[in-house]
């Protein structure tokens, strides 16, 4: 701990910024504002302006004088009224955060209501993924279902497995027990563009098929009960969406079991988003995003897997010798550096906070280690709480930029002694042209200039 | 005892006067699916055809069905990787007697179509019949799924031109399927032995070094410059405060609450899944829809009406689904732009 804290008085006493922040720091508004000619707002604000084009020679200036005019000069914030409660009945973002975005990576599919947009998490903090920015991943277009219309069906593939065939209504769903678990969901092909080699410049589009929130809703062991299953002859479950391509995938009866499976209708507090599935969908905690089937009408019991489009077409993971694996499922534990990462530089030496997210569909993260020189040497990362099983983990490390090259990589432990892999052990028990699960240890590499970018390191 | 669980109670014995006692587990929700309702939504064929539905269709009536709901995305061949990933081509005769298609197995070989993975004829059948055609899903009969389906084994040489496709001989087909041995289930992401038939460990096994874990990182791949602006301007993409930037890797985009273009409004109405402005996607390019009718009288208001219409025959057989949500004005507008061309300035 002294390091660091010698760390911190080391960058405060070097002013010298190795590069200057870029510009665009001033708002439309703010400039909209000076050319108004509003004159309490003008000179602090031609000030700002200077400073962000001069960096930190303007800042300098200002205190060589008596101090920075944000403080010496009243700001229009705290010399006027406020907006009224309720303004927005629905809060949105400041309008200052309008960088972290769902974003869609040019070329990887042609069709818009078959394709992926990206989570910003190179911007977010905790765990929790707001929903308005959570990954999305539809196969036939997002719908907005009317929920007194939305039916949820439970049969069986034999009268033997479901002995009374059901239809519930949300209303019925919703007087059920509920219960609310915190998961993350990842896509099965996240980070599948980097299979092969280096594809994409940031952690959005390399790691952003990734997302957490609070899940609500009524355990599926449930319903089943409810139907009057009977588990000793049905082995496998299908999930059926109520979209253009109702959308199925076989999910494993050992989650169903165990009562983490969830039909959940609540995301965050609020009823799921359209893009999530509203007014119902299946959350299968540890399990690859695919399987959480959106829209869900039906549940089957049955004794065979159903070999359905997604999963005897695609996520199918080639093998060297040729070989599909079918229905890989769990996520295995993986990690990834959120900041710095691929695409952002560092203005200065000095202290960062280097902070990550890990995660295992296995179960709880037991340990994070981070490496500054690309896995030569390791320390441990500290682990923010909730560590909580089948969830994001947020990991932080206190790091010292000496402004020298470095390589930073992230490294999770779950609690089965389960070690996140490197590229080149992956490579070596799976090849290099899978497209789904890889779970390799990603590299970001620090230039003298600030510049991080994304490498991968055997 | 919860309160829950005394109205649970309650209710079973204000029940059990009218009717037979409901067990303690019975929540009193849900009611009975009918016999209808199930036979509607009970669409899934499983790998041994259990929900297979009768009927039966030709590689001659595939080709109807094909040529006017399919091959505008998939391609005439069914060969086009244009809009989707390409579904016929790779697989060899060889392969039908081998069931595991060796075109996999070479590095260099970059495709892999659908019949070069699918080990299961019932997942084709069963996914053409609950999502296809792409923009009217659900809407072929029973035998035009047998008939499309039959035309597309064809197409990939699996059967012959005269091939009759039904439901006793699809079983047929999967004897012969190109890919019918090429899966496996020897891994460790499915969280029971049931599959596998054994407990398989995971393939990976790092170990947590902690020091001189090794001589020196070696960089096997990195982003060539070329590729760093392939998505946009970074420093658009991140906090313009806080600890890091995003670096500038092209111009920046515009402000926030900068007016939407015309192909904003194109994208946000959903006409970009289908058309493009200057390319053919499944719909015509708007530049040949401009072009087509440069100079006619009144072609704002045809336009329009077609457009909240729909159908089809003008550019091909795919029909254009009714767009009923999209606002008067807005639509005013988006006709106004196409007929112009859509200019990317507007």
């Amino acid at each position: 701990m002294q390091r660091d804290v010698e760390g911190i008085r080391d960058c405060a006493a070097d002013r010298a910024r190795i590069r200057k922040a870029p510009e665009n720091f001033l708002g439309a508004e703010e400039i909209a504002a000076v050319r108004s000619g509003r004159r309490d707002f003008l000179r602090g604000a031609l000030l700002a302006a200077a400073a962000a084009v001069g960096g930190g020679r303007a800042a300098a200036a200002e205190s060589a004088s008596q101090g920075e005019d944000v403080i010496l000069k009243p700001q229009p914030w705290s010399t006027s009224l406020g907006q009224p409660v309720a303004a927005t009945p629905y809060g949105m973002p400041s309008k200052y955060e309008n960088t972290l975005l769902r974003r869609q990576s040019p070329g990887l599919t042609q069709v818009a209501a078959a394709s992926v947009s990206f989570m910003p998490l190179q911007g977010m903090f905790g765990i929790i993924t707001p929903s308005g920015l959570h990954f999305e991943r539809h196969h036939q277009g997002w719908q907005d279902i009317d929920p007194s219309r939305h039916r949820f069906m439970i049969n069986g593939s034999s009268p033997e497995f479901i002995r009374k065939p059901k239809v519930y209504t949300m209303d019925d769903l919703m007087r059920f027990p509920s219960v609310s678990r915190m998961h993350f969901i990842e896509c099965g092909a996240n980070t599948g563009m980097e299979w092969g080699n280096v594809a994409v410049p940031t952690v959005q589009y390399t790691h952003g098929m990734l997302s957490c929130s609070e899940y609500t809703g009524v355990p599926l062991r449930t319903l089943l009960e409810d139907c009057g299953a009977d588990f000793k002859k049905a082995k496998f479950v299908l999930a059926e969406g109520a979209d253009g391509s109702s959308m199925t995938r076989t999910i494993p009866i050992e989650l169903v079991l165990s009562g983490e499976v969830l039909v959940a209708y609540g995301q965050n507090g609020e009823m799921l988003r359209p893009e999530n599935g509203y007014p119902l969908r299946l959350v299968v905690p540890g399990v690859q995003g695919v399987s959480w089937v959106k829209w869900l009408r039906r549940v089957k019991l049955g004794d065979m897997p159903w070999a359905t489009k997604d999963e005897a077409v695609h996520y199918i993971d080639l093998m060297p010798d040729g070989q599909h694996r079918q229905y890989t499922s769990i996520q295995e534990a993986k990690s990834v550096i959120t900041s710095p990462s691929g695409g952002q530089m560092l203005l200065d030496k000095g202290f960062y906070n280097v902070t990550g997210l890990a995660w295992s569909g296995r179960g709880k993260i037991k340990r994070v280690d981070v490496s500054f020189d690309g896995g030569v040497n390791w320390v441990e990362a500290n682990l923010q709480g909730p560590v909580l099983s089948k969830c994001l983990t947020r990991f932080n490390a206190p790091w010292n930029w000496d402004g020298k090259p470095a390589i930073l990589q992230s490294r999770a432990m779950d609690e089965t002694g389960f070690v996140q892999p490197t590229y080149g052990q992956l490579r070596e028990a799976r090849g290099r042209r899978s497209i789904y699960h890889n779970n390799a240890i990603q590299s970001w590499k620090v230039v003298e200039s600030g510049d991080v970018s994304n490498v991968q390191v055997l | 005892m919860s309160r829950f669980s005394k109205t649970a109670l309650a209710l079973v014995a204000a029940l059990a006067a009218a009717g037979p006692a409901r067990a303690l587990d019975d929540y009193g929700l849900g009611r009975a699916a009918t016999p209808a309702e199930i036979n509607a939504w009970n669409i899934d064929v499983r790998p041994d055809f259990a929900g297979l539905p009768k009927g039966s269709g030709s590689v001659d009536q595939g080709q109807t069905v094909w040529e006017g709901k399919c091959a505008a995305c998939h391609g005439t061949f069914g060969e086009s990787n244009k809009v989707f990933n390409p579904l016929i081509g790779g697989v060899t005769k060889d392969d039908m007697k081998t069931g595991h298609v060796a075109a996999l197995m070479r590095p260099d070989f970059p495709d892999r179509t659908t019949f070069m993975k699918v080990a299961t004829i019932s997942t084709v059948f069963d996914y053409i019949r609950r999502a296809m055609p792409w923009n009217a899903p659900k809407s072929l009969s029973d035998d035009q799924v047998y008939a499309v389906l039959a035309y597309m084994l064809n197409l990939a040489e699996i059967v012959p031109d005269d091939y009759v496709l039904n439901d006793q001989t699809i079983r047929d087909v999967q004897k012969i399927l190109p890919n019918r041995n090429g899966m496996t289930y020897d891994h460790a992401m499915w969280p029971s032995t049931v599959f596998s038939g054994k407990a398989v460990k995971p393939d990976t096994h790092n170990a947590a070094c902690m020091k001189n874990c090794k001589a020196a990182p070696e960089i096997a791949s990195f982003l060539p410059d070329s590729a760093l602006s392939s998505h946009g301007n970074i420093a658009d993409q991140n906090r313009r405060f806080g600890a890091i930037r995003g670096q500038v890797t092209g111009p920046s985009g515009a402000p926030a609450g900068a007016k939407k273009t015309m192909a904003d409004l194109a994208e946000a109405s959903g006409c970009l899944q289908c058309h493009r402005p200057d390319s053919k996607l499944i719909g015509p390019a708007y530049q040949e829809v401009a072009q087509k009718y440069k100079g006619q009288q009144d072609m704002a208001g045809k336009l329009f009406a077609k457009i909240r219409a729909g159908g089809g025959g003008v550019w091909g057989d795919v029909e254009m689904p009714a767009q009923t949500e999209v606002k008067d004005e807005d639509l005013k507008a988006l006709v106004a732009w196409i007929l112009n061309g859509a200019p990317t300035n507007q």
